[in-house]
């Protein structure tokens, strides 16, 4: 079996809308587990699960939770990062609309292990359909004493709130989905100190993704060792894979670390639609490396993204079939950071712009050899210098270009358009 | 109506972005204009340039009236490899306007989107608080007639 059900076992079983359905599928069973363990404990087995962030920086999840729980500061705040806007990723809206009490579960079992006083969902102003389910699922769980005072008779208090984005990618990095939490244009902050030590109204903050809450009470229920045996030794458990692009069965895949990229795409998704050869692949999202066909038995696990220098580990594959033009792809790419860069950094701010005009040249076959530096160069110094991952990934597509269709490069360069 | 919208927020400054959602989104023009932006400044305890600053930051506001919907179109890879640009050609021809303008009657603006989070169902757009997915020309003259015919 290529799946690997674990976070996605229950979607089609249960109505969204039914904490009966959840609770009767065991939902809410790892909470009261959690409540009855010392809270120690419960970040030694998430340690143990090896379990990553899902939201595309793979860092370990154990260390974020344990640097929150060792802060003096009382006021502690555990927030959602529900801003899943990276073009290509679709998986966190998934989950939110067929199990939205599986995330809420996980973030009062983080919230307890923690000692958090409030909770936030930072969700993308996009998602509207995932708006009204989540409201109603923290009414619902909020009655069941799940969420509230004293939860269930624990003593532990623990609210969650949504907040809205209004339309900006950016506002999923983690500072500046703060700063837009705190009523703000969301501009990253200089770091450090991390979130865990200063994050939202200055207080310990612990932000993961949805998925990356999703797991904990699966973790708690399989413990951390026989999470850990799924998925590969720098990668456990289960990606959730947002397929797009040009492929038959488009949609979201679960399965467990070290699954070959071509396995989803064609046997989970069909390969493409009309039988075409695939030419490129785009990974992880806009900020994701393009890789070429020949590359597709490379297998799904963040130690492979990092080799791209790149730390996009979302889980998006969108796929592109012979028909389609590297420079056109570039060209849609470039314009999205353009416009999402927030423009607090010089080099994000002016790179972006820069960039796209050199990009254009090259769609308009009008490129000279020079033109071929700059974007080499300008793509170094934004990767080094940005202030934050937006800056620093946005050229990551062109880094993986420049690698793997520099013949395309060439092309325009000694066949300009007359 | 915007007295009706601050009394059920807080008077805190972090609840900025949730008013001006929940006022434009109940504002036939569907914008936010100098007088409100006073008038939230002082009712939240912020500086007015501070609400200038969000409303310029985030795409979702304007200062300019616009249509009474918003049609958002797509503008991403997995849409643009789905023919997204068949779903931009076929809206403006629909609706005589181009991307960025609003029509005569005031019934629509169309702007662009970044990815709406829908790519399982490209090409999509979003009118006002809606995702529609899967998008051909014949669905698309279905959808613009419903939103001519109900508002």
């Amino acid at each position: 079996m290529l799946e690997h059900k674990l976070l996605t076992e229950r979607i089609d079983r249960i109505n969204p809308l039914s904490i009966d359905d959840y609770l009767q599928a065991g939902g809410y069973e790892m909470l009261k587990k959690a409540i009855g363990m010392e809270r120690i404990a419960i970040i030694e087995e998430i340690e143990k699960s090896k379990l990553r962030g899902r939201g595309g920086a793979a860092f370990p999840a154990h260390i974020k939770l344990m640097g929150i729980a060792k802060e003096e500061e009382t006021v502690r705040y555990v927030v959602c990062n529900a801003d899943e806007g990276e073009p290509g990723n679709f998986k966190d809206r998934y989950l939110m609309e067929h199990d939205p009490h599986q995330m809420i579960e996980g973030m009062v079992i983080a919230a307890y292990a923690t000692r958090a006083t409030k909770g936030y969902i930072y969700l993308r102003g996009e998602y509207d359909t995932a708006h009204s389910i989540l409201s109603w699922t923290l009414d619902e769980a909020r009655k069941h004493n799940y969420l509230g005072e004293n939860i269930l008779g624990s003593g532990f208090d623990f609210d969650i709130e949504i907040r809205s984005g209004a339309g900006s990618y950016v506002c999923g990095e983690e500072f500046a989905l703060i700063e837009s939490i705190e009523g703000k244009p969301g501009r990253t902050r200089v770091k450090p100190p991390f979130p865990t030590q200063v994050g939202l109204y200055g207080k310990p903050t612990l932000i993961n993704n949805v998925e990356t809450f999703s797991n904990f009470p699966h973790i708690l229920r399989m413990g951390g060792e026989a999470f850990a045996d799924i998925g590969t030794d720098s990668s456990s458990g289960t990606k959730l894979v947002s397929l797009s692009g040009n492929v038959a069965n488009p949609g979201v895949y679960e399965v467990p670390f070290g699954v070959p990229i071509r396995d989803v795409i064609e046997k989970l998704g069909g390969g493409t639609a009309d039988g075409r050869k695939i030419k490129m692949v785009q990974l992880g999202g806009a900020s994701g490396p393009i890789i070429p066909e020949y590359m597709l038995d490379l297998t799904i696990d963040f130690d492979r993204f990092e080799n791209f220098d790149s730390k996009t580990g979302a889980g998006a594959i969108i796929v592109m079939d012979e028909r389609v033009d590297v420079f056109d792809v570039l060209k849609r790419i470039g314009e999205f950071f353009e416009h999402e860069s927030c423009g607090k950094c010089t080099p994000c701010r002016e790179g972006n712009l820069q960039l796209l005009k050199l990009v254009e040249r090259f769609v308009e076959r009008r490129a000279s050899e020079k033109d071929l530096l700059n974007i080499e160069t300008l793509s170094r110094v934004m990767h080094q210098t940005s202030l934050c991952g937006l800056g620093q990934s946005a050229p990551t597509a062109i880094f993986s270009t420049l690698q793997y269709f520099r013949d395309h490069y060439i092309d325009v360069i000694e066949h300009p358009q007359s | 109506m915007l007295e009706n919208i601050l009394k059920e927020y807080p008077r805190q400054e972090d609840y900025l972005i949730e008013v001006l959602l929940e006022y434009q989104k109940q504002k036939a023009d569907r914008h936010i204009g100098e007088d409100e932006i006073r008038r939230i400044a002082e009712h939240l305890g912020v500086t007015e340039s501070k609400v200038w600053s969000v409303i310029t930051f985030y795409t979702f506001f304007s200062t300019r009236p616009r249509g009474e919907n918003i049609i958002q179109i797509c503008k991403d890879v997995p849409c643009y490899l789905n023919d997204g640009n068949t779903v931009q050609r076929t809206l403006e021809q629909l609706l005589g306007v181009q991307v960025g303008d609003t029509t005569k009657n005031q019934k629509f603006t169309l702007e662009h989107t970044s990815c709406l989070g829908h790519c399982d169902g490209a090409p999509a757009i979003r009118i006002n608080d809606k995702t529609y997915t899967n998008l051909s020309v014949d669905k698309l003259k279905a959808i613009i007639s419903e939103y001519r015919g109900n508002t």
